[in-house]
């Protein structure tokens, strides 16, 4: 069997093609940052997560250095557990805060690890004890509103 | 009894009759080029020959019209994120609706009427002109030789086609939304790697375009072997893999997006 040009399109088109794949795995997906090497798991209870998804972010001062693995209702507490994956790299003190933020005004929501002092860090299986739960604009307003309201009555 | 209506009744019964049959004849016909195929793949420069017609060949309609979706995406999207003070997430719309739906739909449809037809075209005028029973004379069994190539040929390069189709449409979307628009470059990249997953998204979107490329294939070269052998059933086949395979990829894709995007 010769070699023919035709073989030579042939291939030109599939390394192409196969150029293309890489281009949407690599720059527009996020396979590379997301395949980065081992994560262990740890427990966080909130009240509320509002709009929190599975494989959401974790960040801490802004860098994520986490993702969200599992979310589950614990029927017993009544309290949503989030199970987060953090990366082996980061360590965190046993009193870390973990928040639940929104990028910008109707950005998606992430949760937040705020540290604390504690000498003795977070292992694998751990749950965070401080937490605080999405901030729910309607609650905020409603709350505003009344404040206002209380305000202009004790004026008079 | 009313004897048009009868007759009527008559017509339709035997036009369902004979889509079914036809339909169960098709069945078959795919399960002969899969049990043909080990031929196919050994003479690889056969299928190599037919990568070529479908393939290469396709590829300025593919990449050009994957330019211009992407470029219109991005002046559409832009002016309805721009309601919403969001233009950065340009990227992300551009992307999403290439990576999930607009490549793969898009291309399969291109390819159809690109590749497709002539494929039906060529088995049919094969068979008009008889080359098909002479092979058989010769004991070269035609499914093996001629059909068994052609579809793996069409079913390898649809994903690339479709690959290629979204990356193109995304530069588009680029060039209009960053270049011509002026959008925040490292947002407009940033916010796209952010949401398009891998597995989710990607993945998903190559699975759709394979599962395109074997109805295009299937279509295209089982109505070239069922043509009529004259010049009017090989022209009546071509317009019906067209039309045939178009309507089964929009199908199709509701059925894949169905299970793959259940909105999780």
């Amino acid at each position: 069997m010769s070699r023919t040009t035709l073989d030579l399109w042939v291939g030109f088109f599939v390394a192409v093609g196969l150029g293309a794949l890489l281009f949407l795995a690599l720059k527009v997906g996020n396979m590379a940052s997301s395949s980065s090497g081992d994560t262990y798991a740890i427990q966080a209870k909130f009240d509320n997560i509002g709009g929190l998804k599975v494989r959401g972010a974790v960040k801490s001062a802004g860098v994520v250095v986490g993702r969200v693995a599992e979310i589950r209702f614990d029927p017993e507490a009544y309290l949503a557990v989030v199970t987060i994956n953090v990366d082996t790299r980061y360590k965190f003190p046993r009193d870390t805060f973990a928040t639940i933020n929104t990028s910008g005004l109707l950005g998606e929501q992430y949760i937040g690890f705020e540290v604390g002092g504690d000498t003795e860090m977070l292992k694998a299986g751990d749950t965070i004890k401080k937490t605080q739960s999405a901030v729910v604009l309607e609650k905020l307003i409603g709350q505003f509103m009344f404040n206002k309201a209380a305000e202009d009555g004790g004026k008079k | 009894m009313d004897n048009g209506l009868s007759r009527a009744l008559g017509g339709l019964g035997r036009r369902v009759t004979s889509r079914v049959w036809r339909l169960g004849y098709a069945s078959r016909f795919f399960l002969a080029i899969l049990l043909n195929s080990a031929t196919a793949l050994r003479r690889v420069h056969l299928t190599i020959r037919e990568i070529y017609f479908t393939g290469v060949l396709s590829l300025i309609i593919i990449l050009v019209s994957g330019l211009f979706v992407g470029m219109v995406l991005g002046l559409q999207g832009y002016d309805t994120l721009q309601r919403y003070g969001s233009t950065e997430a340009l990227g992300v719309l551009v992307s999403l609706s290439l990576v999930r739906e607009l490549g793969p739909v898009v291309a399969a449809l291109l390819f159809a009427s690109r590749a497709g037809s002539a494929i039906t075209a060529e088995i049919g005028m094969m068979k008009a002109t008889e080359q098909l029973s002479a092979m058989e004379m010769m004991a070269v069994d035609p499914i093996a030789r001629v059909v068994a190539p052609r579809f793996w040929g069409g079913v390898i390069s649809m994903p690339l086609l479709a690959a290629l189709f979204s990356a193109m449409g995304i530069f588009g979307g680029y060039l209009v939304g960053v270049q011509l628009i002026g959008v925040d470059e490292g947002s407009f990249w940033s916010q796209m790697q952010a949401s398009v997953d891998f597995r989710e998204d990607i993945l998903n979107g190559v699975i759709k375009s394979f599962v395109f490329g074997i109805i295009v294939s299937w279509v295209a070269v089982f109505e070239g072997y069922d043509a009529e052998p004259t010049a009017e059933g090989v022209s009546g086949a071509t317009t019906r893999t067209v039309v045939t395979s178009s309507l089964a990829i929009l199908a199709a894709d509701f059925i894949l997006t169905a299970f793959m995007f259940t909105g999780t």
